[in-house]
């Protein structure tokens, strides 16, 4: 970066839809001070005291006048609202092939895994050109998921996902910060996101230990936290089958239904007696401090790729790698 | 201005009783400002060391100076020390407390027992803060965010808790006084239309407080109940949730801003009137935006929250809400600039803290816009440039006025004048240092720089470097009146009832007044500011009191 700079380097296709919308407000700040500074300057000399007993008369006080400066204001915050509104509901609307990345916040570190199997810490590979969609939680406190360089911010919250979607235009290496204060080293949770060339990223998905793609991983979860006695086919009914359940209404005992999402599964896992579903006993015990949130993300990642009956179990590497089902797709573009 | 020499009156409310007990015991409205006064003096001044070793650590990008633990302690006890104990009282509690009564004419506020429990309840609240400081600190931030304050922190969370829960009753009450006493104890002939705008400022200020208060009041002790006693409101490993934290938190804090705020906007109307000798253009529009500001203000809590997962339809509607307080903080700025047109416009140091407020103020309400858009804030939320906006509009705007505010009704306080030099002097070092120190900060936020780093990227450090010099010329303009006016209070010029020849029954009266603020019940038969010779208000009929001004 030469010179002096003013804005961070503009690496996502946000980013300079942000700026615009900064510069615009910019001028605008400047205009308003600049306004109101001259016509001080000018009536404070104009105006200024002559002789200590000056008795300036009274001055009528037209109401268009405060009608202008209620009305122009006015006017110009609408079109800033729906500027920045539109600008945010884009920011919301996830595309439909954006690729996942799990994200978990933990005192003072970001563990990333890609759906591949590959897991970083503070560090984040992405190919330049594919939309990629971050869900986010943390292990303890709140942390924020911050890349300047793409105009993006999420906040990481315990016991949540939340969703944050980017689109990488310029390899290189950007900053990540923790923006939400989260305690001794929170200027130490730093990291970068490294944007490759897909023919690179390919690479670097194929050099790294892999180990078990994020489904796989959870189906190993599923047996050795015995999750199997109950859930499966064979298991006489103890708990309901997890068979194409995201993105399902669920009835609950208690009357309620709820569709199942991510955050539904999270919960039904860490605190079962919160939702009993309904026909079902409150028979399974918690899984709190049993499984970490990296291993909740992978159990969700397995179970999604559990289908209906009828289709059987899809090997979860292929469904890992191969394209999402439109039920999957369905949330994508949703509000978080 | 007079020719003879004035002389301070044989009796006033300073010099009717002497000793300790004649000080802790009081009623004297005036007494207590004056408690007050020095109370949120000590507040500032620990404040200002706080923030001063902060800028000292960020003057290199390396923590180098203090601990991370030491660092993350400053900077929460200075926002908990500004915020709750120099920004939310000091000016109500020092000038409206002082002023209130007398501008309406009254003898003291309705309560003036409540009004001294108000200032121990304060002193109180301070002991507990400063307790939690002086054994360890308070390491969540001034916003207490949860679970970091219910279950990580290791730090004094639940005696800084009781802070600022015991000294926010004596924001309550201080408000409820001020209500009953705007509502009953007006002066014959004060209508509503013709109180003075501090004074409507503060009616606004007030219902805030009392409306408000209880809600951070009910949160902090939630925190407090969770910390101890395990109950699980926020954490969500025990079925809580601190997404609810930060909605009951801003319910207050957000609001907060504005009691920081609108009394200021109050002292400001009082000074550009007073400087230009002028009524304030608009007076209405100016009287009624106070009431338009702390209704919206209870509005717009959610902008906190637009990356914390809050739904996008309340992002939303919250916006939209927030893009309207832009609307009487222009009504506000437009019609005092409009004040000085055709006036009589003198530059003594409270006019220049006016200027300063103005411009300050005006760029801090404008840079609100940014963070109320919401594809914007998402990228400068918890960046530096939150830092300074707030910055702007609680330094540069509140404090400007309270300084102010400060200097004009000096010789009423205490029946002396300031050094005018020298506080010309200051005003221009403190427009200086608080531009130097909080500029560079949006542009550093922009760049990306989190807020509460206590070591940064290296390419953030010029403009680190030029905040931290800026903060030493502040620092040294924030000195300069501790002093002299600590000076003018012995050896000041002595001031006459209304040296500035000003309007508004607090000059009537002695300076300083006498205990019971007039020798006999003052009765209004004019307009607020009622300067202009030829001055009409109403329905073009002749104000009664048009004949007998002055």
């Amino acid at each position: 970066m030469q010179g002096f700079p003013f804005f961070p380097e503009q690496a996502s296709s946000f980013a300079a839809q942000v700026d615009h919308l900064y510069i615009f407000l910019v001028a605008l700040t400047a205009f308003f001070t600049l306004l109101i500074a001259t016509l001080i300057g000018v009536f404070a000399f104009q105006y200024r005291r002559r002789s200590e007993d000056e008795r300036p008369g009274h001055v009528v006080e037209p109401m268009a006048l405060e009608v202008a400066w209620i009305a122009v204001p006015l006017a110009i915050v609408v079109v800033i609202f729906f500027w920045s509104a539109h600008l945010y509901i884009s920011m919301n609307r996830v595309p439909r092939n954006a690729v996942d990345v799990y994200v978990v916040g933990k005192r003072w570190m970001w563990k990333v895994q890609h759906l591949t199997g590959q897991r970083e810490i503070n560090e984040l590979h992405v190919p330049v050109g594919i939309p990629i969609r971050l869900n986010l939680t943390s292990e303890d406190v709140i942390h924020s998921f911050f890349i300047p360089a793409f105009r993006v911010k999420k906040d990481a919250v315990p016991g949540r996902y939340s969703v944050a979607w980017f689109l990488a235009t310029k390899p290189g290496t950007y900053h990540l910060f923790c923006a939400e204060y989260c305690g001794t080293k929170h200027s130490g949770m730093i990291g970068s996101i490294v944007v490759m060339e897909p023919a690179r990223f390919q690479a670097w998905l194929a050099g790294g230990a892999a180990g078990l793609s994020l489904a796989a991983g959870g189906q190993k979860l599923f047996n050795e936290l015995a999750c199997v006695t109950c859930h499966r086919p064979d298991s006489q009914g103890r708990g309901p089958l997890l068979d194409g359940l995201l993105g399902k209404v669920v009835k609950l005992a208690n009357g309620e239904a709820v569709t199942a999402n991510e955050e539904y599964i999270r919960e039904s896992i860490v605190t079962p007696s919160a939702k009993i579903v309904a026909g079902y006993q409150p028979v399974m015990p918690t899984y709190q401090g049993l499984v970490s949130e990296e291993g909740l993300l992978q159990l969700i990642a397995y179970i999604r790729t559990l289908k209906g009956p009828a289709g059987g179990e899809a090997p979860p590497a292929a469904a890992a790698e191969g394209p999402r089902s439109p039920k999957d797709q369905a949330r994508d573009v949703r509000t978080q | 201005m007079t020719t003879e020499a004035p002389a301070l009156p044989r009796e006033h409310y300073l010099n009717v009783a002497y000793g300790w007990k004649s000080w802790l015991f009081t009623t004297d409205h005036k007494r207590i400002a004056l408690l007050y006064l020095a109370s949120v003096s000590l507040a500032f001044l620990a404040g200002g060391v706080f923030a001063l070793l902060i800028r000292l650590e960020l003057l290199t990008p390396a923590g180098d100076v203090v601990q991370a633990e030491t660092y993350n302690r400053l900077f929460t006890m200075h926002g908990v020390v500004m915020v709750f104990f120099f920004m939310i009282p000091a000016i109500p509690a020092v000038l409206g407390n002082f002023l209130i009564p007398i501008m309406v004419g009254a003898r003291d506020l309705a309560f003036p027992r409540i009004n001294l429990l108000s200032w121990y309840l304060y002193v109180i609240g301070g002991l507990f803060a400063a307790y939690s400081i002086l054994t360890g600190g308070l390491d969540t931030g001034w916003t207490f965010y949860t679970p970091y304050s219910t279950v990580y922190s290791n730090s004094n969370v639940v005696s800084a808790a009781l802070g600022v829960f015991i000294s926010g009753f004596s924001s309550i009450l201080t408000g409820l006084n001020f209500i009953v006493t705007i509502h009953k104890m007006r002066a014959p002939g004060l209508t509503w239309f013709r109180l003075p705008l501090f004074v409507w400022a503060h009616y606004a200020t007030s219902l805030i407080q009392v409306l408000g208060t209880p809600v951070i009041a009910a949160t902090i002790l939630l925190v407090a109940l969770e910390r101890v006693l395990h109950l699980g409101f926020f954490d969500p490993t025990r079925g809580g949730d601190p997404v609810l934290f930060q909605h009951l938190f801003w319910f207050y804090s957000h609001p907060a801003v504005y009691i920081m705020i609108l009394p200021a906007m109050g002292v400001i109307s009082e000074l550009v009137a007073a400087f230009s000798r002028k009524r304030i253009f608009g007076y209405a529009f100016v009287a009624m935006s106070s009431l338009a500001i702390a209704a919206l203000s209870f509005l717009v809590w959610g902008h906190h929250m637009f990356i914390s997962g809050q739904s996008a339809y309340a992002g939303l509607v919250f916006s939209a809400l927030s893009f309207l307080v832009a609307i009487p903080s222009a009504v506000k700025v437009f019609n005092w600039t409009a004040t000085l047109y055709k006036g009589s416009i003198s530059f003594q140091a409270p006019m220049l803290y006016v200027f300063a407020f103005i411009g300050l103020f005006t760029i801090g309400g404008l840079t609100g816009l940014f963070l109320a858009s919401l594809g914007l804030d998402i990228h400068v939320t918890d960046t530096y440039f939150i830092v300074a906006h707030f910055h702007y509009v609680m330094v540069g705007g509140t404090t400007m006025a309270y300084l102010g505010g400060l200097h004009f009704w000096w010789p009423k306080i205490t029946g002396r004048m300031y050094p005018e030099w020298w506080a010309r002097l200051a005003a221009l070092m403190v427009f200086v240092g608080f531009n130097l120190t909080f500029f560079p900060q949006f542009v550093v936020g922009y760049l990306g720089m989190p807020r509460r780093y206590y070591a940064y990227p290296p390419e953030f450090q010029v403009l680190n470097v030029l905040s931290s010099a800026g903060a030493t010329i502040l620092g040294a303009g924030y000195v300069l009146p501790m002093v002299y006016m600590v000076w003018s209070m012995r050896y000041g010029k002595i001031a006459s009832a209304n040296p500035w020849a000003a309007k508004g029954l607090e000059w009537e009266t002695s300076s300083p007044p006498p205990t019971e603020n007039f020798p006999r019940q003052p009765v209004v038969e004019e307009e607020a500011y009622h300067y202009a010779p030829d001055l009409v208000v109403g329905h073009g009929a002749p104000s009664p009191g048009a004949v007998s001004h002055g």
